[in-house]
């Protein structure tokens, strides 16, 4: 069976791969736009953090004997934590200035991060091993679907629509949603602004160590895996614009599609084909495709 | 989600504006250039090794063409690789394959980066502050995996044994003594010229829009022209930069137009001083010292970078020059 002259089987393949890219340029540009909606920072560690959580994950399983469940768990707390001590002691000094120094910030940590893990544990990527329950997979009759790669998908899908049913259906995401617009009047009604910031931050760090758990198995572990993701995911922002939620998540898994359809048809421009549809959309919606135009 | 837009007020929170230089200022800024100029000419004479100098020159002019986008346009590039990068392509690709001479090649490198940047600029400049970073990054990443397909490059190799060959045909430019010259003038004139603009009427204007873009509209300056050629003028800088650090090395390649140098630069800026003169000169002197005491070291220079990143933002944000221009009370 073929389409345009291309294997069934190597379509989906790569449209399989290409959802697998979507969940993580989904998870990882929603956390970037939560923690921009509230801090007005664009996250330039959020790459390291991706890359903390997917070593969480090793050094639980290798160090304490913890497996991929209890990863899943315990390691996007322990970043998540850890990014509250940083938005603590670091970025909040600089809310009062322009927010170009949080991203030069944040930038100078990504460096320190990944030289850190670099000289510990070399340049080379460290296997983790799906977990046993989730090896092997289903024969779907017109292709192979991996177990582990079924569950990526729809953890993060699930992940993904959890954070955006509680910022926009409950009441705790009615005050990040007030606090976005208004700050000051949010406090002035007895909410503690500072607090939700803070706790904000470590919830998107959490996401994105989150992410790097769930990356573990299937990208070797590696103190560089997120420095080049990231900049896509910078791409897959400014394609979506940060205005919206739902947004991140759709253009997240969209991208990833398009690319793995890149691949089957014009492998040449993969690494670059969301660059060029950033460049696209700039044309002719600058402020995204979910942005507000102003 | 509407609070973005304060970002392109006081991007610099260090400098005063720089008017058209007072005599007293002006006096003092050529004091400081004949001090450097000095210290150039003469390093090489007391036995500091000639091509850290030239390397060091080559950085300056690319981190004052850098700050001339950041410190007085108030826009900050995260994708300033690739004109540094590309024009080290240019220069090392028209000087071994088309057998170009040695200026030749550093003009047409400029003119590649200039045209670079007048496409890039068009794109990055539609979006403000936070935005106009990530989208210079992406590009320049887009940049980096071009140049790591496409045939001319060499790939991960890069383009190697570029000549120096003879400037205008004549002086050959394998001397060290040519070579430096060669380099010291580059700067000087580069130097110069960013001098110029910054206190040129275009200069003023630029500063006006950082310090207040809806007022320099209200104004009737068209904000965006202005952004636009500046960033085409600060690319077109790094690309002579690129060029004759190409010419230099006799090397182009893959590590110019990765976004570490793109970091690089922005971290030179920020350690001389974002919007002074010639705090950018004295970040390029310190980074490019610490890159080399430092390389033994091996992968312990990007935590050494990343802590001096954080240093700087939170507790000396003026940098090494604001922070004496502000001691002496005078924009340097």
């Amino acid at each position: 069976m073929e389409i345009f002259g291309i294997p069934v089987q190597a379509l989906m393949g790569q449209l399989l791969i290409g959802l697998i890219n979507g969940s993580f340029y989904a998870l990882l540009s929603l956390g970037l736009a939560v923690i921009f909606g509230l801090l007005n920072i664009i996250n330039f560690a959020h790459g390291a953090f991706y890359m903390m959580g997917a070593f969480g994950a090793y050094l639980l399983l290798n160090k304490l004997g913890l497996n991929y469940w209890w990863a899943l768990l315990v390691s996007p707390i322990a970043i998540g934590a850890i990014g509250v001590l940083i938005e603590r002691t670091m970025l909040s000094r600089l809310y009062q200035l322009d927010h170009l120094y949080g991203l030069l910030l944040t930038f100078g940590l990504a460096l320190i991060l990944q030289g850190l893990f670099r000289n510990e544990f070399g340049s080379s990527g460290l296997p983790y091993a799906i977990p046993p329950q989730l090896q092997g997979g289903q024969n779907l009759g017109f292709m192979f679907l991996p177990n582990y790669r079924a569950w990526v998908i729809v953890a993060s899908l699930v992940v993904c629509l959890t954070t955006w049913f509680v910022i926009e259906h409950t009441r705790l995401g009615g005050y990040l949603r007030a606090a976005t617009e208004n700050p000051q009047l949010v406090q002035a009604f007895g909410i503690n602004v500072p607090r939700m910031i803070t706790l904000t931050f470590g919830f998107g760090v959490g996401l994105a160590a989150l992410a790097g758990v769930m990356a573990a198995p299937i990208y070797q572990v590696g103190p560089l895996m997120g420095a080049d993701l990231i900049i896509v995911v910078f791409a897959v922002v400014v394609i979506g614009g940060m205005g919206s939620i739902m947004g991140s998540i759709v253009t997240g898994f969209g991208l990833g599609l398009v690319e793995g359809l890149t691949k089957v048809f014009y492998p040449e421009a993969s690494t670059t084909v969301i660059f060029i549809i950033m460049t696209i959309v700039l044309l002719i919606r600058p402020a995204g495709l979910f942005g507000a135009q102003k | 989600m509407a609070s973005a837009v304060s970002s392109s007020s006081a991007a610099t929170a260090s400098t005063a504006p720089a008017h058209a230089p007072g005599r007293d200022v002006a006096r003092t800024h050529l004091l400081v250039f004949a001090l450097m100029l000095a210290v150039l000419v003469i390093a090489p004479l007391a036995g500091v090794y000639p091509v850290f100098m030239m390397k060091v020159m080559c950085f300056a002019l690319f981190a004052c063409a850098f700050n001339l986008l950041l410190g007085f346009g108030g826009l900050l590039s995260f994708g300033h690789a690739m004109f540094i990068g590309s024009a080290g392509y240019a220069a090392a690709h028209s000087a071994k394959v088309w057998g170009l001479t040695p200026e030749l090649a550093v003009l047409f490198a400029t003119a590649c980066a200039g045209a670079l940047g007048w496409v890039t600029g068009l794109l990055a400049i539609r979006r403000q502050g936070i935005y106009f970073a990530m989208i210079t990054l992406a590009l320049a990443q887009m940049v980096f995996f071009f140049s790591l397909q496409a045939p001319f490059t060499g790939g991960e190799d890069g383009i190697q044994a570029v000549p120096r060959g003879r400037l205008f045909g004549l002086i050959d430019l394998s001397q060290p003594i040519a070579m430096y010259a060669f380099v010291l003038v580059i700067f000087v004139v580069g130097f110069a010229l960013i001098y110029r603009i910054v206190h040129s009427p275009f200069g003023q204007v630029l500063q006006a829009i950082r310090e207040n873009e809806p007022r320099a509209i209200s104004l009737g300056y068209d904000a965006d022209k202005f952004k636009h050629r500046a960033f085409v003028l600060s690319a077109a800088l790094s690309g002579l930069a690129g060029g004759t650090k190409a010419i230099l090395f006799q090397l182009a390649s893959l590590t110019d137009v990765h976004w570490g140098m793109s970091g690089e630069v922005v971290l030179m800026t920020l350690v001389g001083g974002m919007g002074t003169i010639f705090g950018p000169v004295v970040g390029a002197a310190v980074i490019v010292t610490m890159q080399n005491y430092l390389a033994e070291l091996g992968s312990w220079v990007t935590v050494v970078q990343g802590v001096i990143f954080v240093i700087c933002v939170l507790v000396f944000r003026r940098g090494i020059v604001g922070e004496i221009g502000h001691w002496l009370k005078k924009p340097l």
